[in-house]
Order: structure tokens, then C-alpha cells, then sequence
């Protein structure tokens, strides 16, 4: 086996730990539940940004995604109703997962979500409403099909825009 | 109730494209045109199966590869003739074009000449793991 080549990560049937597995370590594992229940009241509040077209629900929800995204979705108020209220109430086997993908999707939403508010503070209907769907869409996409936007999103732009 | 309307054309449309992401997120295809380049030990970093090897492109911020890497690991525990490569699609881009890998997890199937005879985008379902690595036997 040839683990003093960079390119090897992990080669299986070995004792030795690899440079991915090490880097994980440094970070929690969260319950994988939370931020699909986070999705959904998302997908609520930018659904009410759309039906009242008030910037209210968008600015809340703007927050959350920063909060999500510096630190961690496990840190939202969502999280917080996830842990007090759902929880408890839930049978079963706890899934996990690395915090990065949520949170990587939490700074996508953020981005989004700036520029919906920015499209709403410059009274430009067209960039308030299509970044507000693409946060909606995102949002229900992970309620409904547990879609994992990091997989689908981060390679295509490192290809994109890393030499 | 016209202001329903977006979130309901939204929804629509986001559905369609998560029911076809379901549906395909996990299937092992066969590669259809047979690749004539074949990746050995040197390009991948890891040596290559007797039989087969199955590498797995991966980056971090995906839940699904986590679960790829136990699950691919579990399944040739008693396997010595395959062997499993995970790659950091990120820190290989060039590989990463060369192979036409959009998204991770994406999980290719060599044989023992490390020619790519299928292909899995997302965590491959366990039986159609199965069933690929005894196809490709030879």
C-alpha cells in the first residue's frame, strides 16, 4: 500500500488512520434529524415572505441562516425547538452526521437570503422573488427528500472556480 | 391568493426534481461507453484489487459519504480481492474533470485492469453494491 502517496485517504482493510478520517474528528457529530426539522419551519417562513410579501418572516429567517452558518445549525432557534419539543417525542435509532454539510447549506441560505433582502430594499420584485425561491426550494427539498446540498452544489463550484 | 401562487409553482417544480433525484441518487449504472483509459495505482493512490476496486470521491461537506465509506467497508470485509480507495474530490480536481465527477458521494467500479465498468452517484444501496462487485468477476 502506498499511504506516502498524497492522493491516498483511506485505503481499506488497514490500521491506519487516514488524513479524511482525522479531519473529521475535529468536528461534532450532530443529531441528522435537527436540521431537517430546521428545513421545515424554513420552508414556512419563506413560504410567508412569499404569500404576505413582508420582508419580516425573510429577515428572521436571514438571521437564522447566519447563526447556522458561523456557528453551527445545531446552534439555531430551530435547533433549540428541536431539542426542547421533537426530541424527546422521537423513537429510535439516532442518525448523525458531520455538522459541515448542514452548515455549509446554512451559508448557501444565508446568501440567498441577502440577496432577497437586498432585492427587497431596492424595491427590485424579480431578485426578491427568485432568491427567496431558490432559498424555498433548497429549504423544501431537504424537508422533503433529505437532499444533501453540499454533495450536489460544493464540487460543482470548486470545479468551477479552483484551478 | 394570487401571492400563493410562486411558493406553489416553487414547490412543484422543486418536487419533480427531488422525486428524479431520489430515484437516482444510489443506483449503480454500468458505464456505457467502455472508458479505454484504465487508472492504475499511481493516479489513484492506492493499489489496485485483484479483482476489483471501487473508488469513492468524496469532500466534506457531504453526509452521504460518511455512510458510503462504512457501508462499501462493511461489504468486502471478507473480500480480499477488492479493494476500496476513498479520494478528497477537492485536493483532485484534475482527476475530478478528467473522470466527469459533479457531486459527491460518486463511486466508481473498476475491474481488474482498472477499466470503469460502473458508476454510483450518492450512497449506493447496499444491493446493487452487491450485486456489482460480483459482476465483476473475472
Amino acid at each position: 500500500m502506498t499511504f506516502d502517496n498524497p492522493i491516498a485517504l483511506t485505503t481499506s482493510k488497514s490500521d491506519e488512520t487516514s488524513s479524511l478520517n482525522k479531519d473529521e474528528k475535529n468536528y461534532p457529530l450532530i443529531d441528522a434529524r435537527g436540521p431537517r426539522f430546521g428545513a421545515l419551519i424554513t420552508v414556512i417562513m419563506l413560504s410567508l415572505t412569499l404569500v404576505l410579501d413582508s420582508a419580516l418572516p425573510l429577515l428572521f429567517q436571514g438571521l437564522v441562516f447566519m447563526i447556522g452558518a458561523t456557528f453551527g445549525p445545531q446552534r439555531t432557534p430551530y435547533a433549540f425547538i428541536f431539542k426542547k419539543l421533537i426530541k424527546p417525542r422521537l423513537r429510535g435509532d439516532v442518525p448523525t452526521e458531520d455538522v459541515r454539510p448542514p452548515q455549509f447549506a446554512q451559508a448557501v441560505g444565508l446568501v440567498f437570503a441577502i440577496f432577497a433582502l437586498l432585492g427587497f430594499a431596492s424595491s427590485s420584485e424579480p431578485l426578491f422573488l427568485i432568491a427567496t425561491s431558490m432559498a424555498l426550494a433548497a429549504a423544501f427539498l431537504n424537508a422533503a427528500f433529505n437532499y444533501c446540498l453540499g454533495c450536489e452544489m460544493y464540487l460543482l463550484l470548486t470545479r468551477a472556480f479552483k484551478r | 391568493m394570487e401571492r400563493l401562487l410562486p411558493v406553489l409553482i416553487v414547490l412543484a417544480v422543486a418536487s419533480a426534481y427531488g422525486l428524479w433525484y431520489r430515484a437516482s441518487r444510489g443506483r449503480v449504472k454500468n458505464s456505457a461507453r467502455a472508458k479505454l483509459i484504465a487508472l492504475d495505482a499511481k493516479t489513484l493512490g492506492g493499489e489496485l484489487g485483484e479483482r476489483a476496486t471501487l473508488v469513492q470521491f468524496s469532500s466534506a461537506f457531504c453526509t452521504p459519504c460518511r455512510m458510503t465509506r462504512t457501508l462499501i467497508t462493511d461489504v468486502i470485509t471478507d473480500m480480499p480481492d477488492i479493494r476500496h480507495i476513498d479520494i478528497d474530490a477537492e485536493s483532485h480536481l484534475e482527476l475530478v474533470r478528467r473522470l466527469d465527477i459533479r457531486s459527491t458521494p460518486t463511486t466508481l467500479f473498476l475491474d481488474s485492469a482498472g477499466i470503469e465498468r460502473g458508476r454510483a452517484i450518492g450512497a449506493p444501496k447496499r444491493t446493487e453494491l452487491i450485486e456489482a462487485i460480483t459482476a465483476l468477476k473475472a
